[in-house]
């Protein structure tokens, strides 16, 4: 008997995975229904399905970048102090001198790979016509993803805290002053008056909401933080679980039923 | 040309030492096109003239080969040469830097990738062959090998943040030529009655093992990719932040270069918060209002010809180079440099444009614009103001409103009557949004137009 059977036939390993291992038919049928994270995927799938000629791989190699994002991400928040007193020292000490710094540039490079992939994945589904019925509601929580990707993407853009990043915050940031209504140089936001007052000024319209002040400052590094740490992968998290259950549900990721 | 301004050398050892390796990698690959060649495309008479008496047959493989060699010397000569690196004579010529420096500007941009964009659809059968496809990336890398030997060109492509953008150009040409070679072959099969590629060989397999293996060698190729992305490209850090010093250009992320450069043409409000959000109403709105049921679920061109040209359209020549446009291309100022040219922040580019109502009251009315009189109440100072803009305001009313039907009634005829009243407006006016972009482009090169509706005493610029 080999080791690795050895291993197999122990209580803990069946503890764990519950069944034999996938190497005959009726073994690779079980596991997928039975692991918890390959039943994310249906047991039998259309050839067309998983050709890469096809599929382009985009919508998972998203996802996988995500999972990095993540991981990395998480590594680097025992690290960095969003504050103006660490935040550009701290990712200095990253380059620098700290051991696995390297995870920033894994970060950075990954987040950009992952604007790249999302637009290429939404560049299949549009061109095989992924978006028809019954997918068309898919196809909404994927606009709605993409937006959320390029808001991570803007969020973590800032926290370095160097020129680039608040130059490029400032510049992006200063559309919301201009928003009809709710920016205080928008269309409109002069009409928004009660008797002489105004209600949309620079201290409470739309930039001064996302900024957390009149210009970009610690309260917004606070802000983007949090936002980009928290919130945004909080709801992306939702959005990608809804994403990919509609997938299983409306038969595949293409094609109609 | 200005000389006397550049005292950064176009060439350096290391920029030769890595063109070497880079010409070597070439070398390699052609290597590999040669032997597929070699197989695949046959022979060619040659006679040389008559030179050769009866003429010979001559595998078109010896053509790769030959520029498979030409790349070996070049390689070779690049990580052998010592000496000077500035009297390095390979390298992108002046003759051919100069007259695309002098063509270059924001009309010549747009008309060309516009050009571009509508050649590639008509000429779709020609330049989705194998060889056709392996001609293009074989020029797309030598132009911009060679054109990295100008030290401007360098300084703009090279930065760290920058590198991913030119990835994604190759990227995405690649996969446009793959969707059109797929679309092709698949057209073609309707059209003789066979079997699509996505009908065939689609039964069913097993995900375990056929998709789960798949996404692990993906994830071990990617994690490599990335490492060695952040060993060989460090991230970007510049000064600390500080509030008082301005860089010039200021830019957002590169993701954003595209809404950036709207502003040239857009009012913030317009190009910074009406349009994006349309640009993503417009995307959702997508599924509900394509109402052709063919092309679910295969590639193809012909059964799809509206709905993939207007995506195509959005996608390529309004979104990806603007955004080509907006980082390579926008200097300091935000004014237009060429691709090889030093980024003068004294550059000066003259702006005397005109609005819609300076021309209809200044030149066709020739008298001064309507200004409500000191200390008039505010129902005059507003009835001055739309006097003043009436023939602005009647045109976008009349592009918001009267063009829909007036569409309805002719080119979109046949769309009208199946979409339904509804379905028809959104698609009217999403195509009447994601146009007034090139319009009012054209009419700024065109007129030299700056607002078609100015009122900035509401921060009201169309």
């Amino acid at each position: 008997m080999s080791v690795g059977d050895y291993i197999r036939g122990s209580q803990i390993w069946k503890s764990i995975f519950r069944h034999p291992a996938p190497v005959d038919r009726r073994n690779r049928i079980v596991v997928m229904l039975t692991n918890f994270f390959l039943h994310l995927h249906p047991v039998s799938i259309k050839q067309q399905g998983i050709a890469l000629s096809y599929t382009w791989c985009m919508g998972g190699i998203t996802f996988f970048l995500f999972l990095v994002e993540t991981i990395t991400g998480v590594l680097l928040m025992f690290y960095y102090r969003p504050t103006l007193q660490f935040a550009f020292n701290d990712i200095l000490a990253l380059r620098d001198v700290t051991t696995l710094g390297i995870m920033r540039e894994v970060h950075r490079w990954g987040a950009h790979a992952m604007v790249i992939t999302v637009w290429l994945h939404m560049y299949r589904v549009f061109l095989t016509g992924s978006y028809k019925p019954p997918r068309e509601f898919n196809w909404v929580i994927g606009v709605l993803l993409l937006v959320l990707t390029l808001l991570l993407s803007f969020t973590g853009y800032l926290l370095p805290w160097d020129q680039l990043a608040i130059w490029a915050i400032t510049v992006g940031s200063n559309m919301a002053r201009a928003t009809p209504f709710l920016g205080y140089e928008g269309p409109g936001a002069q009409l928004l008056n009660i008797g002489g007052f105004d209600l949309i000024t620079s201290g409470s319209d739309a930039r001064f909401l996302l900024l957390g002040g009149r210009f970009v400052s610690e309260a917004t590094l606070n802000r983007f933080y949090i936002l980009h740490c928290v919130a945004i992968p909080l709801v992306v998290s939702l959005l990608i679980a809804i994403h990919f259950w509609r997938v299983r549900k409306d038969g595949g990721i293409s094609q109609p039923l | 040309m200005e000389s006397h301004l550049q005292h950064n050398p176009d060439l350096t050892s290391a920029v030769i030492y890595g063109l070497g390796w880079v010409y070597l990698l070439l070398f390699v690959l052609n290597c590999a096109w040669v032997r597929r060649s070699y197989a695949v495309d046959g022979n060619f008479r040659l006679s040389l003239g008559g030179l050769l008496g009866k003429g010979q047959e001559v595998p078109f493989a010896a053509l790769w080969a030959i520029y498979c060699a030409m790349l070996l010397m070049v390689g070779i000569a690049h990580l052998t040469g010592s000496g000077n690196p500035q009297t390095f004579p390979l390298k992108m010529p002046e003759i051919l830097k100069e007259p695309i420096n002098a063509g270059s500007n924001p009309v010549a941009f747009f008309v060309f990738s516009t050009s571009l964009f509508i050649a590639m659809i008509v000429f779709r059968k020609v330049w989705t062959t194998m060889t056709a496809g392996w001609l293009l990336l074989n020029f797309a890398l030598l132009f911009v090998t060679l054109s990295v030997t100008d030290y401007d060109f360098r300084q703009i492509v090279g930065k760290p943040d920058n590198v991913p953008i030119v990835a994604m150009l190759y990227i995405v040409g690649f996969f446009t030529w793959l969707y059109f070679r797929k679309s092709v072959e698949n057209d073609k099969r309707r059209a003789e009655g066979r079997p699509l590629v996505e009908q065939e060989n689609n039964e069913k397999v097993l995900t375990w093992p056929d998709l789960v293996y798949t996404e692990l060698i993906c994830m071990v190729v990617l994690t490599a990719i990335l490492i060695a992305w952040g060993i060989v490209l460090q991230a970007p850090l510049e000064e600390p932040a500080s509030a008082a010093k301005t860089p010039n250009p200021s830019k957002a992320p590169w993701y954003f270069l595209g809404l950036q450069e709207m502003l040239v043409y857009f009012d913030p409000w317009m190009a910074g918060v009406v349009l994006p959000s349309v640009i993503l109403v417009g995307l959702m709105a997508i599924p509900y209002i394509d109402f052709n049921k063919l092309g679910n679920g295969y590639y193809t061109f012909n059964e799809r010809k509206f709905a993939i040209s207007t995506f195509l359209f959005g996608f390529l020549p309004l979104w990806v180079a603007m955004i080509v446009l907006g980082t390579f291309l926008r200097g300091p100022n935000w004014n237009f440099f060429s691709p090889y040219e030093y980024w003068d922040v004294h550059k000066l580019e003259l702006l005397n444009n005109v609005n819609v109502s300076e021309w209809f009251w200044l030149s066709i009315m020739d008298r001064q614009l309507p200004v409500a009189p000191a200390g008039s109440d505010q129902l005059t100072q507003i009835g001055m103001i739309l006097l003043r803009e009436w023939l602005g305001l009647v045109l976008v009313a009349a592009y918001l409103f009267a063009l829909p039907p007036l569409m309805a009634a002719t080119v979109f005829r046949k769309f009208f009557s199946r979409m339904g009243f509804l379905r028809y407006m959104v698609l009217a006016n999403l195509m009447l949004f994601m146009m007034s972009l090139p319009i009012k482009m054209v009419l700024r090169w065109a007129v030299r137009l700056k607002y078609i509706v100015a009122i900035p005493e509401w921060f009201f610029n169309i």
